[in-house]
């Protein structure tokens, strides 16, 4: 075998460039390639729960977003047996809450919808869990619906690190696992939390919306609906013609 | 219970244990072991002590089995609900103390006086079925122990006056080897690492000899010691941090809980070695929660120690050899023996493994250099160094060397722990403990091997059958689906939640085997088994999740017409039972007749 390219490693047979301190998946988008990922944001360190990223590095799993990009890696993410098990995850996702997307406001913009739809899911699979998860509607401007939260963590981290608030925490264990809100009533409208904040704009999911800002954009006219969430090609277009706010 | 009085309690919490986010855990703890609860104002008022975010410290009371944010009873009682206390009739000995304290489990009676819970495992299976009775363990329980039990709680007896025996712990030992049978004298293993590292190497001859011994992690991983030891010796940070897996939770275990009771200056012993090794100055000690009646003692075993000037200052004289430990007790959670959960709950938090790199000897404990070893290898350290290398050698075979500590439970005439070699056969251990129409063992804990009678000329070594401990045996009046539904509802209970695989594929395993037990279900569902089983171990964040469906996919190989004879016959079930989902309008009426049932199919 010939010496490995410096700060190169191949994935699904075709060279990737990488700088120092990027991941796998970091590495891959810069490149214009796309992993489906639903945790991952690019302003956040990476932190490697939803697992839809996972591929195989020298043919062993590992979750692209945490793994260090390195020289010579053999990295394969388009194969049949990912994509069957990232379908999977999504529809575990699907099942473990309260999805309905012809109802959602997100939808169109819903990143699980997009990379449902992607992956070609074409039914829940799996019983579904019918969670109760009670909406916290107490803020004048801002919508928490936990039935749609897949745990992400993005509004978690982007308190914390962008608004310096903490509003958000993850509390639990299991399929206990939930979103805390930071107040003594563990209601939103007794925090410090702002609809400008950076938390309040990375949700994937429809879980924090904005209150009177319904369908904005017509349904059949938003991102996703223009294009699918692996062409990121033709992804910029889209999202020149049409985003979220 | 006045607001004041939680406050209070609070802060003599926040007194004894300090007020950095680190102790949030141990602060918590002891406001449960007041309260038997969690209340709100206490949440509120440690939040402002240890200056977290309230949301935070709901999260973490939310996370540990043992915090409870409702109130439960003055009596707390947790029945230990793993397979082998089930095998020894705690399903029924839990209904008749529910009977008798006229409770439902899981919900406190009305007037507060006690609530009955289920626990995954207390960890006393060679003396099944156990309890924890405000989280002091009774076991060898039969039916006149557990309404004892009850005359005592419904006498509102306070605990102090409960009859001694009820509460005498049993170390069944039924085979020493070197590592229990060894007579050494707290200190002598320390002097002789210092002596040592006199030598040219310095304090790398320390390290050396546990490499030279090939010493392998006893937790059941089995990574080098020798050399996580030396990647945290070589970073330039510190102080750096020595901790002490002591969170037996694998179903099944319980050798650390002797070498925690009975050899506990062995364990310290290796752990100040480690600590030279690694210059190392600080150290804990990570109880389970179950354990948490060997606090007392283990602090007791420390406070002589430094008595003697085995810990503290100067270690044995040596200048510059500092080194202390601090026992943090758990609350209740099997994945915080996954070594960077661990150490995320010793700072206070969830118990969530970590991502890697960085490993735990690079940035561990808030950050710092910090190894984390298994009980029984730190004993197995401190040998290496009073003995030599060569000595260890000699035991075990050439991949594995040493002893190993098995804990022998399930279906047999002598469960107790045994030291055996590594390399003894399965068959050897099932011959020494009396099993007799053995047809299976889980080699390991549910997260282990299930092994049929093929497999019981494998031998207990890193090289072959790869184990912590765990010996469950089953002989021929046990149901090996029922065994592993048992475990699928373990993990899903226990898993973190971190993962999407493990945090909802535990729980559709759990689902798809209940289907099963309940005769609903069909092939097409098996294949799901193996399906949901194949992406937990591929993509899942840890250990826990990676081995979730192992039983499963095991006794789906070995005991598949224990699957196959509770099968419908139809291709594909639907999930969704059609008259189960009128029970509740069947309560809610009182009607139970026919007429209020769906038309079953003959």
């Amino acid at each position: 075998m010939s010496e490995p390219m410096a700060n190169v490693f191949e994935l699904d047979g075709e060279h990737v460039p990488f700088e120092a301190g990027q991941t796998i998946l970091q590495a891959a988008l810069a490149a214009g390639r796309h992993i489906p990922h639903l945790c991952f944001h690019p302003e956040f360190r990476p932190h490697g729960s939803c697992k839809l990223c996972t591929v195989t590095v020298n043919g062993s799993h590992a979750t692209s977003c945490t793994t260090p990009a390195r020289a010579g890696l053999n990295v394969a993410s388009g194969t049949r047996e990912l994509n069957d098990e990232r379908r999977m995850l999504v529809q575990l996702l699907f099942v473990e809450g309260n999805h309905f997307c012809p109802s959602c406001e997100k939808s169109g913009h819903c990143k699980l919808q997009a990379a449902a739809y992607d992956l070609g899911m074409t039914s829940p699979r799996f019983d579904h869990f019918f969670p109760d998860r009670p909406v916290d509607a107490s803020h004048p401007e801002l919508l928490l619906d936990f039935n749609r939260c897949i745990l992400c963590e993005l509004c978690v981290r982007a308190s914390a690190e962008v608004d310096g608030k903490h509003v958000f925490a993850l509390g639990g264990r299991g399929l206990g696992k939930h979103l805390e809100v930071n107040s003594a009533s563990g209601r939103l409208a007794d925090t410090d939390a702002a609809v400008a904040d950076k938390a309040m704009a990375v949700c994937p999911v429809g879980a924090i919306l904005r209150k009177r800002q319904g369908f904005a954009v017509p349904i059949g006219r938003r991102r996703y609906d223009r294009c699918p969430i692996s062409e990121p090609g033709r992804r910029v277009q889209a999202a020149v013609a049409e985003e979220t706010p | 219970m006045g607001v004041s009085g939680i406050d209070a309690c609070v802060d003599a919490a926040v007194e004894r244990w300090g007020s950095a986010p680190t102790q949030l855990l141990q602060v918590l703890r002891e406001v449960q072991e007041r309260y038997r609860w969690l209340p709100p104002a206490a949440l509120d008022h440690a939040a402002r002590r240890l200056g977290l975010p309230i949301a935070r410290v709901r999260g973490v009371a939310a996370f540990y089995d043992f915090l409870a944010t409702k109130p439960t009873g003055a009596y707390h009682i947790l029945f230990s609900d793993d397979v082998v206390d089930r095998m020894h009739g705690s399903a029924d000995l839990l209904g008749r103390m529910c009977h008798q304290l006229w409770v439902e489990p899981g919900k406190p009676s009305e007037d507060g006086l006690v609530c009955v819970e289920r626990a995954s495992f207390l960890g006393f299976p060679e003396q099944a079925p156990s309890l924890l009775v405000n989280q002091r363990p009774i076991t060898r329980l039969d039916q006149a122990r557990i309404d004892l039990v009850c005359e005592l709680v419904l006498a509102r007896k306070p605990l102090a006056e409960w009859p001694a025996e009820l509460f005498v712990i049993e170390q069944a030992v039924h085979r020493k080897g070197p590592l229990l049978s060894d007579p050494l004298q707290p200190g002598e293993a320390i002097r002789a690492s210092i002596a040592r590292s006199d030598g040219a190497a310095g304090a790398q001859a320390v390290l050396d000899e546990i490499n030279r011994a090939n010493l392998l992690g006893r937790g059941g991983a089995g990574f080098t010691t020798g050399v996580k030891w030396e990647s945290c010796r070589r970073q330039q940070v510190e102080p750096r941090v020595v901790v002490c897996n002591a969170d037996e939770g694998e179903p099944g275990t319980f050798k650390d809980r002797l070498l925690l009771s009975n050899h506990a200056d062995l364990v310290f012993e290796g752990m100040t070695v480690a600590a030279l090794g690694t210059g190392a100055s600080l150290g804990f000690v990570y109880l389970r929660g179950e354990y948490r009646y060997l606090f007392e003692s283990l602090c007791e075993v420390l406070e002589r120690r430094r008595a003697a000037g085995l810990l503290g200052h100067a270690i044995c004289g040596r200048a510059g050899f500092d080194f202390d430990v601090q026992v943090h007790v758990g609350a209740g959670s099997y994945v915080c023996g996954e070594a960077s959960a661990l150490v995320e709950s010793l700072e206070g938090k969830r118990g969530i493994p970590r991502n890697r790199p960085p490993r735990l000897a690079e940035k561990g404990y808030l950050g710092l250099p910090t190894i984390v070893n298994n009980v029984e290898t730190y004993c197995a350290a401190a040998l290496i160094q009073q003995h030599g290398a060569d000595w260890f050698r000699r035991h075990g075979t050439a991949k594995s060397s040493g002893t190993k500590l098995l804990s022998v439970s399930g279906d047999c005439e002598r469960p107790g722990v045994y030291e055996y070699p590594f390399g003894v056969t399965v068959r050897q251990v099932l011959d020494d403990c009396g099993a007799h129409r053995t047809i299976a063992v889980q080699c390991g804990g549910p997260s282990g091997r299930c092994l049929e009678q093929d497999d019981f000329a494998r031998r207990i070594a890193f090289e072959d059958l790869e184990t912590g401990g765990a010996f469950i045996v089953f002989d021929d009046r046990r149901d090996m689906f029922e065994v592993a539904r048992h475990f699928a509802h373990f993990f899903a209970d226990e898993s973190c939640g971190f993962c999407t695989p493990c945090r909802v594929g535990t729980s559709l395993l759990a689902r798809l085997m209940d289907k099963i037990r309940d005769g609903r279900a069909s092939e097409h569902d098996l294949q799901t088994i193996g399906e949901l089983a194949r992406l937990l171990h591929g993509a899942s964040h840890c250990g826990l999740g990676e081995s979730a469906g192992k039983a499963l996919v095991d006794t789906l190989q070995k005991f598949r017409p224990a699957y196959e004879r509770r099968l419908i016959a139809h291709g594909v079930e639907p999930a969704f039972d059609l008259d189960g989902a009128l029970a509740r309008a069947r309560r809610m009426t009182g009607r139970d007749d026919p007429g209020a049932h769906l038309e079953q199919p003959a």
